[in-house]
């Protein structure tokens, strides 16, 4: 028993936990809270109903309130607990509410008629409710045009991280199985363009990708990003550890440039592949201020773009609005749980090469 | 029948095979409007119309691109009468006498701004508008029944309804006594109503004791609590934010918003609570509500002129306008539907008395209002105001200093267009 | 191994240079030739052909100033608002941002378990698109929203977090170091991971004390990395724009507007749109970026493998 208290209390000094462990899980718990509580906020209010979500202070689980049907009301009737003038508690429903007073009627005796109660002498009943009308909604609203969006982000994701793939190994390996003049002047160039984000030339882009008439295309967004300077950095830095006596052999066995490239060192590099991928993903599903610009039509809408533009002609609908806003960060959210190994490795290199 | 007369005969059905294949596109914001685009091709077999919805914010920042590249519908609604006028269509050319007469009779308030100074013949017929739509003033009437306080009359004042909105909100712990659309287009309901010109002979903005007075006490309401600070004070730049939810959901007493939230009044509020459209508030120089809307227009790049003013003057049939207004609970713009009004068999009691109220006002509307509407750099002015007057309200600028920056604004954005 | 040498022919690189060099060439090089036709001409039209030459114009129009220390006295006074902002925005970001990345690198780097997971829930906001993020926060800050709904009960008044000048400006350091600081955290991880533990044990041979450790051997060891890190942090920082754009749109006020959004209002939002200073505020924003990317490459060429 001492002996297992000892393994799980082992810490820096060895024996005892000390402060610095405490301040240490301390500070990681406070972290892990200010993360992701908010995330998950978001998840939760989702399935609230909209009544629900006006409520303040804003109730921790979705709750709805519970509504019987009352002879001669169309809709059901919310019920609260009313207290009376004369001191008494009852159970009505109610039928509107507005300002300091409320209207309310006894669902056992409709007939007898309404009565006016000040709002501060009414509760509502609540239960628990996981309310999935907000997705419902969401993903019926608009004649399913939330689909399109799906598609059309997947598309753009997909499309330009397959080519980004391609390209960006080939360039990575020209700049780092070959030595010929003008290779520095090459890299130089493709990291230059890390200086030019996509803010401060957008309206040349703009104009070059109508030239191309690729506006509201989905083409328009991808082929302006496929060219990632990061990319090539950390493919060409994993290439330059793959020996060069491989190719050497490669090509006294007659294997043409392109077999080398695509047969032999394409595969070994397939970590930092993965790694240029997952970035990419992350990039193309995030993007907002190129889509903004390029693409006007809701067809071609990405997910972030009818996310960002959800404030309709009917206001803001929070419900739908969280919903999608969970829908928007789902994928990567799994994504990344099962791939987080990968991503942190990644980054970490960059950082450091 | 001779071999020629044949060979024409048939030359002539493939033309008109070939012409009948005509496709145009149509956008608009709302998707309810595609009735009228279905009703067409019935009526007209052959032709086709892409009808595409569009958001508000792609009519104002997307189109404009478009257009400039040379692209973009063949007919568009637009919410910037005047703004775009470079690239709409003439459809005279392409109308009937009568109809030329129709046109200028129905929309002639509307026909003018959109010339937006453009038109050489001062005669160009840029398109129609169905309908128009009007600042108003929305009033929560249960709350003044709670609180016990005569609703104000007809003429009266900005200061009166604010005064009330602010007894009715005291006694009935209500939030908000009264709250406007953070648009500059509402607050320059506000501004004409005062005196302010706006813009002035030459197309340029200017700033007159009219415009200072309705600043000032634009300003003085945020300050004393009558309007909260949430809307206009806590967003920045030129972004267009409305919370007629707020109204809504019984959370303000006056609410200054506009003619289109009718369409939802019905759904929304139902009967939760008795309301009403009072008549414009007053100021000093008259009682004035902004007219707006989106008009339909030709535009100039189309393929297809003679079918682009077949569909405008198609929407601007009587019977048209009609179904277009009872659907989307809109007030009328043409002037003899304004003068015999329009039935809305499809809205609730309530709803109906505010679109007459509504209709009611339209003659009302000064010209300076839509002259202001019409002026190419209207979107400029109003997007100056919105910033500016939000920097008043977090004491980031003085009113003179703000008001000043406004002219400096709009006199740099016609700088930059036309040099 | 000079390709020449081999009998692989000499141009056989550049083919396989050239899909990448094209999109460069076309989506990030002509653009910065054709933003600086942009910035030395006039009119609102899109179109090259339609414009007027103005020389200097919008560049005089954008450095115009009374004094160079108030905005109000600024011919485009937005413009060094946004400048202003930046000016505090920047270290302030910067710093939190390191600092956070720093404390929360140290932390995971020590004996702890559940190591991976920890590290996961910090980096998981990074993995949020900008809009997700900033839809999450307003949803919290709002008056009716959780934050207040914690606070309340404990007595503070009920505020709209972001409705406040140097509230919604300290709330956007917030949200944005939120977002971010798990990218710098794992990359400030891995360096310290490759810190020789010899020395630590050396340390505590000696009975060093925490923050004599620290301040003798951490932060040495780390600073190539630190640098690094500080870099892409300021120039990432320099162009905020997506989250505070969806947050707060750049208020209260003026509060928040940041270069980025000066230049997206000027050349996108408003109307007319004004294309020539839009372009010249950029380029002058993308002559600030070059010297920090220089620098960036500079160091980096430094301790790369090459």
């Amino acid at each position: 028993m001492a002996e297992a208290w000892a393994f799980i209390a082992r810490r820096r000094g060895g024996i005892r936990a000390d402060w610095t462990d405490w301040v240490t899980y301390g500070y990681l718990m406070l972290g892990v809270v200010v993360m992701l509580a908010p995330v998950l906020w978001v998840v939760l209010s989702s399935f609230k109903s909209e009544g629900n979500l006006m409520e303040f202070p804003p109730t921790l689980w979705p709750e709805a309130v519970k509504t019987v049907s009352v002879k001669g009301y169309a809709r059901a009737l919310p019920l609260y607990r009313v207290t009376m003038p004369d001191g008494q508690e009852a159970t009505l429903a109610q039928v509107r509410r507005v300002g300091i007073e409320a209207q309310m009627v006894n669902p056992a005796r409709p007939d007898a008629g309404l009565l006016t109660v000040p709002v501060e002498s009414a509760t509502p009943i609540r239960r628990f409710h996981l309310g999935t009308e907000n997705y419902e909604k969401l993903l019926t609203s608009a004649g399913g045009r939330i689909w399109s969006s799906i598609y059309n982000t997947v598309f753009i994701t997909v499309v330009a991280t397959v080519i980004t793939l391609v390209m960006n190994s080939m360039a990575a390996f020209a700049l780092s199985k070959y030595k010929f003049r003008g290779s520095d002047t090459a890299l130089l160039a493709i990291l230059a363009t890390l200086m030019v984000p996509a803010t401060i030339v957008l309206v040349p882009i703009y104009l070059i990708v109508s030239e191309l008439g690729l506006v509201n295309s989905l083409w328009g967004v991808i082929l302006p990003v496929i060219s990632t300077p990061t990319g090539v950095f950390l493919l060409r830095q994993y290439m330059l550890t793959i020996p060069d006596e491989l190719l050497e052999a490669a090509r006294m066995d007659h294997a043409s440039e392109w077999r080398i490239f695509w047969r032999l060192v394409l595969p070994l590099a397939t970590p930092a592949l993965a790694v240029v991928a997952i970035f990419s993903i992350m990039s193309r599903w995030n993007d907002f201020l190129l889509p903004l610009v390029i693409l006007n039509k809701p067809e071609v809408y990405t997910l972030q773009l009818a996310l960002a533009g959800y404030s309709d002609e009917n206001g803001i609908q929070y419900g739908m609005l969280l919903a999608m806003t969970t829908l928007t960060a789902l994928p990567l959210a799994l994504g990344f749980i099962f791939l987080q190994r990968y991503i942190t490795t990644g980054i970490a290199s960059t950082g450091i090469k | 029948m001779t071999v020629l007369q044949r060979a024409c005969a048939i030359l002539a059905a493939a033309a008109g095979i070939a012409h009948a294949q005509e496709t145009i596109t149509v956008q608009h914001i709302h998707e309810d409007e595609r009735a009228a685009a279905v009703k067409f091709m019935k009526e007209n077999p052959g032709t086709t119309v892409d009808f595409r919805v569009v958001s508000f914010q792609s009519l104002l920042e997307s189109l404009p691109v478009q257009l400039a590249s040379g692209e973009g519908p063949d007919i568009s609604m637009v919410a910037d009468w005047g703004g775009l006028s470079r690239y709409y269509l003439d459809i005279r050319p392409y109308l009937g006498a009568q109809q030329v007469k129709y046109f200028e009779y129905e929309f002639g308030t509307i026909l003018e701004p959109m010339r937006g100074g453009v038109d050489p013949t001062g005669k160009a017929i840029y398109g129609m508008a169905g309908a128009v739509t009007l600042n108003g003033a929305f009033v929560n009437l249960t709350l003044f029944r709670q609180a016990r306080v005569e609703l104000p009359k007809p003429g009266a004042t900005w200061d009166e309804w604010a005064a009330a909105a602010r007894k009715v909100a005291r006694a009935t712990h209500t939030e908000m006594p009264m709250e406007m659309d953070r648009s500059a287009h509402r607050f320059a309901s506000l501004a004409l109503s005062y005196g302010a010109k706006l813009v002035d002979g030459e197309g340029r903005f200017v700033v007159d004791d009219g415009l200072r007075t309705a600043v000032s006490k634009f300003v003085g309401w945020h300050r004393d609590g009558t309007m909260p600070m949430d809307l206009w004070g806590a967003v920045g730049g030129t972004t267009h934010l409305d919370r007629f939810s707020d109204f809504m959901n019984g959370k303000v007493v006056f609410y200054f918003g506009g003619s289109w939230s009718l369409f939802l009044m019905d759904k929304t509020v139902g009967d939760a609570f008795d309301w009403a459209v009072v008549d414009a508030p007053c100021g000093t120089a008259g009682c004035v509500l902004m007219p707006g809307g989106g008009a339909m227009v030709g535009l100039r790049h189309t393929k297809h002129p003679k079918l682009v003013a077949r569909y405008l003057a198609f929407l601007a049939r009587e019977d048209n306008m009609r179904e277009a207004l009872a659907r989307h609970a809109n007030i009328p713009a043409a002037t003899s539907l304004v003068k015999s009004g329009v039935d809305y068999p499809n809205d609730s009691e309530r709803v109906r008395a505010a679109l007459a109220a509504f209709t009611r006002q339209v003659p009302n509307v000064p010209k300076e209002a839509y002259t202001f509407q019409g002026w190419r750099y209207q979107r400029a002015a109003l997007n100056a105001l919105t910033t500016r007057i939000s920097q008043i309200l977090t004491n980031e600028l003085d009113m003179d200093t703000a008001l000043a920056f406004v002219k400096k604004d709009v006199d740099l954005a016609i700088q930059a267009s036309e040099r | 191994m000079a390709s020449s040498d081999r009998g692989v022919r000499p141009w056989v690189p550049w083919l396989f240079l050239l899909p990448n060099l094209s999109i460069i060439a076309l989506f990030s090089l002509l653009p910065v030739l054709v933003n600086v036709m942009y910035a030395v001409t006039g009119t609102d039209n899109l179109w090259p052909s339609e414009r007027t030459f103005v020389g200097m114009r919008n560049f005089a129009t954008l450095l115009e100033c009374g004094n160079y220390l108030d905005p109000s006295t600024c011919s485009r006074d937005l413009f060094w608002r946004a400048v202003a902002n930046a000016i505090v925005f920047v270290p302030t970001q910067v710093v939190a941002m390191i600092g956070f990345a720093l404390a929360t690198a140290i932390a995971l780097n020590r004996r702890i378990h559940a190591r991976g997971f920890f590290r996961g829930i910090f980096f998981f906001p990074v993995m949020l698109s900008p809009v997700v993020v900033a839809m999450t926060w307003v949803w919290l800050l709002q008056k009716d929203g959780a934050l207040n709904g914690i606070l309340g009960p404990l007595g503070f008044d009920r505020v709209n977090w972001l409705a406040d000048p140097s509230r919604a400006f300290r709330w956007s350091v917030f949200v944005t170091v939120w977002a971010h600081v798990g990218f710098y955290t794992i990359i400030l991880l891995a360096g310290l991971q490759s810190i020789p533990s010899d020395l630590y044990e050396a340390a505590k041979m000696d009975r060093a004390s925490p923050w004599r450790v620290f301040t003798r051997i951490t932060l040495p060891m780390l600073k190539p990395v630190l640098l690094v890190v500080f870099i892409l942090a300021v120039i990432r920082s320099v162009q905020t724009f997506d989250e505070i754009y969806v947050l707060t749109g750049g208020g209260p006020g003026t509060a928040t507007k940041m270069i980025v959004h000066y230049i997206f209002d000027t050349g996108f939002a408003v109307m007319p749109r004004n294309y020539g200073l839009a372009a010249a505020a950029s380029l002058m924003l993308g002559a600030v970026l070059f010297v920090f990317t220089a620098l960036q490459m500079r160091l980096s060429r430094g301790g790369a493998h090459g």
